[in-house]
């Protein structure tokens, strides 16, 4: 399995993630290089194999449904880029 | 001071040899005079200073415990409260946490006084601390060497004595990894043991935080603080939090010791090898049984943990959009030019790799191929490990097939620097605690003696390891220039 430029523009495209254009090549390369690493898995059969998501094998603990959060948006909103009247601020998304 | 064991600094401090004040300003006093080992991102000498006169006040009074006046540092990784929380990562550059750790937290209250910030690879993603945006970490044993990744400035910190004791978290050898390589003594905990809130996420089915220490003593003073079941995150596990200090004198005679023979193939530096098998030989004097063991799906723990931490990772690491916190690139023109080039600027080379990775490995059409398929192959090596570690009580081997390489070695070459990680990740996919001490030096660098146990199995681990040394004194040793 080989990852081509076109690839790699279009993983990073998913990812929202910008990259150089000259790295493109190189991120090729390398993801290629990883991938034929992972090849050694097809190697193995696993089939009946029942995936392992969790270490312990935990299940998603439940708690009674009460606020326990106190509002803390101003500190929060203190490190963002830009906000205003208490929302954040981004470009224009509508016009 | 600065080379004592937190049981003497903690009598030194009831007896009134020194104040945590003295000793806290000696610290920052070495700090700052080994600076060009680039251990530390942020040094907050007044938050120090604070913290020590509030230890003080505390011993007067007389209400202490053995951390209290400690000084100690966290690895960037764990937010704190008003001090900026990097990650190693021009991302997060310009982030003051809102909000503590539980683990700071849980220090804090212990009493321990807060030095500073250390460096580590960007987002924890890197076996040498090269991929951090504050520039790499020297190794104190020889400082054109990496001290290892990603927790390398809390390993280095610690070596070089600008530290008692500090915080590491591992997701596949972070902890382990740069223990060995600078000399010191480090755990990682059973999965769920030590509380993950606050830690920035990774790959969150395989971090863990630890402590990393001088010796299994002082691990286990500060693991005793660390652990413990925490509503704040939902994998924290809710089981009693075991005596660790109490277990350390127990005999060890008769003890299994595993020994898979994958440890111990091709790629194991000849020099490392005969060091690991001194150590055990050491063991076996000291009435352990050795058993050689097989664990046929260990060499498939390096595809599964790049397709599983991947994965995960370029899901973690959504969260940051420039929207909220952290780097906002400049003039954005609209929604999509604002994240990607907020994600392009702000992230480094190594951690794009894995967002890549990842985002490739969950993409349709790959998901079964790749991400179930590593899933599976999870539970064979995880099952290996619950096999052997029913005939055995521990697993010894090496943590990482050299000493610590060069500055710059391996930067270029991103599979070469994942296959140094091969004796610890099967661990993290497992979810099982690990291990490092100090088992002696090859050309002058130190060598990791790895011991993994069975799931909870922490105060039997910190027992083997502080038997080990009461009878060695490699955990002693400090590095010419440090000591």
């Amino acid at each position: 399995m080989t990852l081509t430029a076109d690839d790699v523009r279009k993983i990073a495209h998913l990812a929202r993630l910008g990259i150089q254009q000259d790295d493109v090549e190189s991120y090729a390369q390398d993801l290629s290089g990883i991938l034929a690493l992972m090849q050694q898995m097809g190697e193995t059969n696993a089939d009946n194999v029942a995936p392992m998501a969790h270490p312990l094998d935990q299940s998603q603990r439940l708690r009674a449904d009460n606020v326990t959060e106190v509002n803390n948006r101003d500190n929060f909103q203190a490190i963002a880029p830009q906000t205003e009247a208490g929302l954040y601020l981004v470009p224009k998304v509508i016009e | 001071m600065h080379n004592k064991s937190i049981k003497e600094l903690a009598a030194g401090l009831r007896a009134k040899e020194f104040s945590s004040v003295e000793l806290t300003q000696a610290m920052l006093a070495r700090i700052l005079q080994f600076q060009s080992i680039n251990s530390f991102i942020t040094v907050n000498e007044d938050f120090a200073l604070q913290q020590a006169k509030n230890a003080d006040a505390r011993i007067a009074q007389g209400d202490f415990g053995l951390l209290t006046g400690i000084p100690m540092a966290h690895k960037d990784i764990f937010c704190t409260l008003g001090v900026k929380t990097s990650c190693g990562s021009r991302m997060l550059d310009n982030f003051i946490a809102p909000y503590n750790a539980t683990v700071v937290d849980k220090l804090t209250a212990a009493g321990t006084v807060m030095l500073g910030k250390l460096n580590m690879d960007e987002f924890a993603m890197g076996s040498s601390n090269e991929t951090s945006f504050y520039g790499p970490v020297k190794n104190p044993w020889s400082l054109d060497a990496v001290p290892g990744g990603s927790s390398g400035g809390s390993a280095a910190a610690v070596a070089a004595h600008l530290a008692v004791c500090a915080t590491g978290t591992d997701t596949g050898g972070s902890i382990r990894q740069p223990a060995s390589h600078c000399g010191i003594t480090g755990l990682k905990p059973t999965y769920g043991r030590v509380s993950r809130y606050g830690m920035i996420a990774y790959a969150s089915s395989l971090d863990q935080g630890g402590p990393m220490a001088r010796s299994a003593e002082d691990c286990a003073i500060m693991l005793q603080a660390m652990a413990g079941f925490d509503d704040k995150d939902s994998t924290s596990v809710d089981l009693p939090v075991p005596d660790y200090q109490a277990g350390l004198a127990k005999d060890i005679n008769g003890l299994k010791i595993g020994v898979p023979k994958q440890f111990f193939g091709d790629g194991l530096a000849h020099e490392v090898a005969k060091i690991i098998q001194q150590a055990i030989n050491d063991y076996q004097k000291l009435g352990a049984v050795v058993k050689e063991v097989d664990m046929p799906n260990l060499k498939l723990a390096i595809p599964a943990y790049y397709i599983i931490a991947p994965a995960e990772c370029s899901a973690n690491l959504s969260r940051f959009d420039g929207v909220r916190f952290g780097y906002r690139c400049a003039d954005p023109q609209d929604l999509t030019d604002l994240f990607t080039r907020s994600r392009g600027e702000g992230f480094g080379k190594e951690v794009k790799r894995r967002i890549l990775m990842g985002t490739y490995a969950l993409s349709a059409g790959y998901y079964d191929a790749y991400y179930l398929k590593a899933q599976k192959i999870r539970r064979l090596i995880s099952e290996d490990f619950k096999r052997v570690l029913k005939e055995v009580d521990v697993i010894m081997g090496p943590v990482a097939p050299t000493t610590a390489f060069g500055i710059g070695e391996k930067m270029g070459n991103p599979i070469e620097m994942y296959l140094s990680d091969i004796y610890t990740i099967a661990i993290n996919l497992a979810g099982l605690p690990a291990m490092s001490i100090p088992a002696g030096f090859a050309a002058g660098k130190p060598v990791g003696l790895q011991i993994i146990g069975d799931y909870f199995a922490e105060e039997k681990l910190l027992n083997i390891a502080h038997q080990y040394q009461l009878t060695t004194d490699w955990h002693r040793q400090s590095p010419k220039g440090f000591e």
